[in-house]
C-alpha cells in the first residue's frame, strides 16, 4: 500500500529538475538566439555556431542527463531510509 | 546477483553476435573479390539479416502478459538504451538527415538539436514517473492519473485515439522506407519489397512481442552503427586523413566556407544562374497571359508534333514531343499551378548555394529573424514531440527499476549520439566532394553512380546534371541531388566497394524496421490493452489478452502496409507533422499528470482535445497540400511546427478547465505522490 513519501525527497527531485530544465532552456534558446553574433567566433577551427548546434549542445544535453541520473540516485539513497521501499 | 549474470551473459550474447557481423562483412568483401555480382551481395545482406531478426523473434517467443507487454520488466539499462536508439533512428533519421542538412546548412541542425534535446524532458519530467508507475501502456498512465469519481475511459479513450494516429502516421513512413530500400537494393517491385519486410516486422513482434523486439532492437542497433560509421570514416580517411569524421570535418568546414564565396564570383555559375532566372521570367510571362498562353502553348505543342511526324524526325524526338503533350496542362487552372510550381523552381535554382555554416541566411535581416524564429519554433515541436512520442516512452516501462529507467536514458541518449554527431560531418565531407570533385569535372567523365542514380526512377530523378550552359563542364547550379541520396550513394561516392553499399542499405532498412516494430507492437497494445481488456472484457484470461494482441497487430501492420503501397506523397515531412501532434497532444497532460496535482479528468480531456485541434486547424490553415495557404501563417510560423501553438493552447485548457471543474478524486492524488516517492 502507498506509504506517505518524506516531503524533502520530492522538494530536493524539484529543484533538481528545475536546475536542469533551466540549464536545458538556458543552452537551447541562447545557442540558436545569438547564432548569427557567434558565427564569427571560432572554436578550435570551427564556426563557434555551428559547432554548438551540431554537437555542442547534444553534448551539453549528455551532460544533463548524466547528472541528473547521478544526483537523483543520491537523493534517493539519502531517502531511502525514511520509506519503505515498494520500488520493486 | 542474478541481474548482473544476465547482463553479463547478454553481453556475452551480442559480442558473439558483432563478432558474427564483422565475419559476414569480411566474408562479402572477400567475395566481391572474387567476383560475386553485385545484386547477390544486396540479395545476401537482406536475406540474412531479415533472417537474423526473424530468428531472434522466434528465440524470444512468449505469450505471458508481461514478458509479451514489457519484456518482463528485466531489460538492463544499457541494453534498453540501445534498443531505444534503434527504435528511436527511423528511416527518415538514417536516410534523411544528413541530406537536409546538406541541402538546408545550418538551418538542417534544427532537427540535431531537437531530437537530442528532447531526451532531457524524457529523463527530467517523464519517464522515470512512468516507470515507477509500473503498468503498461501510455494511455495506462493517464486513465490512472485522471481518473474521474465514476469512470476513467473517458481520458483513456482520448489517450489511445491520439496514441493510435501519432503511432500510424510514423508507421506508414517507416514502411514506406522499407519498400524503398529493399526495391533499390534488390530490384523487387516496390509493394512486394513492402510486404517482404512486413514479413520479417510480424515474425519479430507477433511471436515475442516487446521482449522479441527488444532483443531484435538491441541487435539492429548494432548494424545500424556499423553501416553508419564505416563509411563515414573512410570518406573522412580519404579526405582529411584523419579518421575520426566527427573531429576532422571542421577544417573542412571552413575549406567549403572558402569555395562557396568563390561560387559567386564565378563567371561560369553567374552564366548559367541567368539563365534560370530568364526561365522563371518566361513562365512568369505565361501566368499573366492565362487563359490565352494556355491554349497557344498546346496547340505549339501540337504543331510541333506533327511537324516532327511529317519530316520523319527521329523516333526519339516524337516521343518526346508526344510525352510533352501528354503531359502538358490539362486546364487553364492546372497550367497556373504547374507553371507558378516551375517559375519558383527555377528561381530558388538561380539563387546562390545556401551557405553550409551561416545560421539563419537570408536576404534581409527580417528574413533572416524568420528563419531563426522557425529554426526555435522546430526545435521546440521537436523536442516536446520527442518526450511525448508513445513507442519511445513505452520502452522505459521495460526496466528493472526506476533508477535503471534513468540510466537507460542516459544510454539511449549516448548511443544517439554516436549516429548524430556522425550526421552533420557526412554531409559537409559529401558536400566537400561535391565541390571540389564534381563541380569543374567534364560532362564526358561523370562518376558511374550519377548515372546509377539518376536511372532509379525516372519520373523524380533523385540525381541529375545537366549542361545549361552547354560548356561542357559542370557547375555547381547544374547540380540537382535529392537529399534522400546522400547517405545511400555515399559508399560509391567515396569509392568505396559494393559491400559497403549493401552494408548501408542493411542499415537503413534495420533502421525502418525497428522503428516500424516499436510502432506497431504500441498501437497493438493501445487496442489490445487499453480498448480491449480495460474497456470491452476485463474478465479476458492473460491468454486471451496477448492472443486478441497479436491478432490486432495483424491487422494494423496489413492496413498500415497497405496505406505506404499507395505511396501517400510528402510521407517524410508528415513524420514531422507527427512530432508536432504528439506534443500538442499528449505532453501537457504527461508533464502536469506529474508534477501539478490539481489537473483533473475533465482539464485533461479539454487538453488533449485543444492541444491536438489547435495542431490540426494550424496545419490545415497553412499546409498547401492540406488545402491552406501561407498567407494564413500566424508569425511567419511554418506549419511543421504547429505544436508551438498546440501546446500553450493544450495546457491552458488543462489548467483553466482543471480549475473550474472540481479537485481530482483522492485516488488519483494517492498515485501522484506514489510515483513521486523514491
Amino acid at each position: 500500500m502507498f506509504t506517505p513519501h518524506p516531503p524533502s525527497h520530492w522538494r530536493s527531485t524539484r529543484r533538481l529538475t528545475l536546475v536542469l530544465l533551466l540549464a536545458w532552456f538556458g543552452l537551447t534558446f541562447g545557442v540558436i538566439f545569438f547564432a548569427r553574433e557567434m558565427a564569427n567566433m571560432t572554436f578550435f577551427g570551427w564556426p563557434l555556431s555551428f559547432y554548438m548546434a551540431a554537437q555542442g549542445l547534444a553534448l551539453a544535453y549528455l551532460l544533463i542527463v548524466a547528472v541528473y541520473t547521478w544526483q537523483m540516485r543520491k537523493i534517493d539513497r539519502r531517502h531511502q531510509d525514511d520509506v519503505q521501499s515498494d520500488n520493486r | 546477483m542474478n541481474d548482473k549474470s544476465f547482463f553479463w551473459r547478454l553481453v556475452r550474447y551480442y559480442s558473439w553476435y558483432t563478432g558474427g557481423f564483422v565475419a559476414l562483412l569480411l566474408v562479402l568483401a572477400i567475395l566481391e573479390q572474387e567476383g560475386l555480382p553485385r545484386t547477390w551481395i544486396g540479395y545476401l545482406f537482406m536475406f540474412a539479416t531479415v533472417v537474423l531478426y526473424a530468428g531472434i523473434g522466434i528465440m524470444s517467443r512468449t505469450s505471458e502478459v508481461s514478458e509479451y507487454y514489457v519484456a518482463g520488466r528485466r531489460v538492463p539499462g544499457l541494453f534498453n538504451g540501445m534498443a531505444t536508439a534503434a527504435d528511436w533512428i527511423s528511416a527518415a533519421t538514417f536516410i534523411s538527415l544528413a541530406g537536409g542538412l546538406y541541402l538546408q546548412g545550418f538551418d538542417g541542425l534544427a532537427y540535431i538539436i531537437g531530437w537530442t534535446g528532447g531526451y532531457c524532458l524524457v529523463a527530467l519530467l517523464i519517464a522515470p514517473y512512468l516507470r515507477k508507475f509500473g503498468q503498461y501502456t501510455i494511455p495506462d498512465f493517464l486513465a490512472a492519473r485522471y481518473r474521474g469519481r465514476t469512470s476513467s475511459n473517458p481520458v483513456r479513450i482520448l489517450a489511445v485515439i491520439a496514441t493510435i494516429l501519432i503511432s500510424f502516421i510514423y508507421v506508414v513512413a517507416q514502411i514506406y522506407g522499407v519498400g524503398l530500400i529493399a526495391s533499390r537494393f534488390t530490384g523487387v517491385d516496390f509493394s512486394v519489397g513492402i510486404f517482404l519486410g512486413l514479413a520479417s516486422i510480424l515474425v519479430c513482434s507477433f511471436l515475442g512481442g516487446m521482449r522479441a523486439i527488444t532483443w531484435t532492437q538491441v541487435a539492429q542497433y548494432i548494424i545500424i552503427l556499423f553501416a553508419y560509421l564505416i563509411p563515414v570514416i573512410w570518406l573522412s580517411a580519404q579526405h582529411t586523413h584523419n579518421p575520426v569524421a566527427q573531429i576532422s570535418y571542421g577544417s573542412v568546414l571552413t575549406q567549403i566556407a572558402d569555395i562557396e564565396k568563390n561560387f559567386d564570383v564565378d563567371p561560369k555559375e553567374m552564366q548559367v544562374r541567368t539563365i534560370f532566372k530568364a526561365r522563371a521570367e518566361a513562365y512568369d510571362v505565361r501566368l499573366h497571359n492565362l487563359p490565352t498562353s494556355w491554349e497557344q502553348g498546346r496547340i505549339e505543342a501540337q504543331q510541333y508534333l506533327e511537324k516532327l511526324k511529317r519530316n520523319n524526325g527521329s523516333l526519339i524526338d516524337i516521343r518526346a514531343a508526344s510525352r510533352a503533350l501528354n503531359n502538358y496542362p490539362k486546364t487553364p487552372e492546372e497550367a497556373e499551378r504547374i507553371w507558378q510550381q516551375e517559375k519558383e523552381n527555377y528561381l530558388a535554382r538561380a539563387e546562390p548555394p545556401i551557405p553550409q555554416a551561416t545560421p539563419f541566411a537570408a536576404s534581409s535581416p527580417e528574413a533572416s529573424d524568420i528563419k531563426r524564429n522557425n529554426f526555435l519554433a522546430l526545435v521546440f515541436c521537436l523536442m516536446l514531440g520527442t518526450a511525448a512520442l508513445p513507442h519511445i516512452l513505452m520502452r522505459y516501462y521495460t526496466t528493472p527499476s526506476v533508477q535503471e529507467t534513468r540510466k537507460s536514458i542516459f544510454w539511449t541518449l549516448f548511443f544517439i549520439l554516436l549516429i548524430y554527431l556522425t550526421v552533420p560531418a557526412l554531409a559537409v565531407l559529401v558536400k566537400y566532394y561535391i565541390y571540389t570533385s564534381l563541380v569543374g569535372s567534364d560532362y564526358s567523365h561523370l562518376p558511374e553512380w550519377v548515372s546509377y542514380w539518376a536511372n532509379i526512377d525516372k519520373a523524380h530523378p533523385l540525381v541529375s546534371i545537366t549542361d545549361i550552359n552547354h560548356d561542357g563542364i559542370v557547375q555547381l547550379s547544374e547540380i540537382v541531388l535529392d537529399g534522400d541520396i546522400i547517405v545511400l550513394a555515399t559508399p560509391e561516392i567515396a569509392k568505396l566497394p559494393y559491400y559497403i553499399s549493401g552494408l548501408v542499405a542493411a542499415g537503413g532498412l534495420a533502421a525502418a524496421l525497428s522503428t516500424a516494430d516499436g510502432l506497431l507492437l504500441t498501437i497493438s497494445n493501445a487496442l489490445s490493452h487499453d480498448v480491449y481488456y480495460k474497456m470491452i472484457d476485463p474478465q479476458a484470461s492473460t491468454a486471451k489478452r496477448v492472443t486478441v494482441s497479436k491478432l490486432l497487430l495483424l491487422v494494423v501492420a496489413l492496413l498500415a502496409a497497405y496505406t505506404a503501397s499507395l505511396k501517400p506523397g510528402d510521407i517524410l515531412s508528415m513524420v514531422g507533422a507527427a512530432f508536432s501532434l504528439a506534443a500538442s497532444a499528449l505532453f501537457p497532460v504527461l508533464a502536469l499528470g506529474v508534477f501539478w496535482k490539481r489537473g483533473n479528468q475533465e482539464g485533461a480531456m479539454a487538453a488533449i482535445v485543444v492541444g491536438f485541434a489547435t495542431c490540426v486547424y494550424y496545419m490545415l490553415h497553412t499546409y498547401p497540400a492540406l488545402g491552406g495557404s501561407a498567407s494564413g501563417q500566424w508569425f511567419h510560423i511554418a506549419p511543421m511546427a504547429a505544436g508551438v501553438f498546440g501546446v500553450p493552447a493544450g495546457l491552458l485548457a488543462l489548467i483553466v478547465v482543471s480549475l473550474l471543474t472540481p479537485p481530482p478524486d483522492p485516488r488519483a492524488l494517492t498515485l501522484v505522490n506514489q510515483i513521486r516517492a523514491p
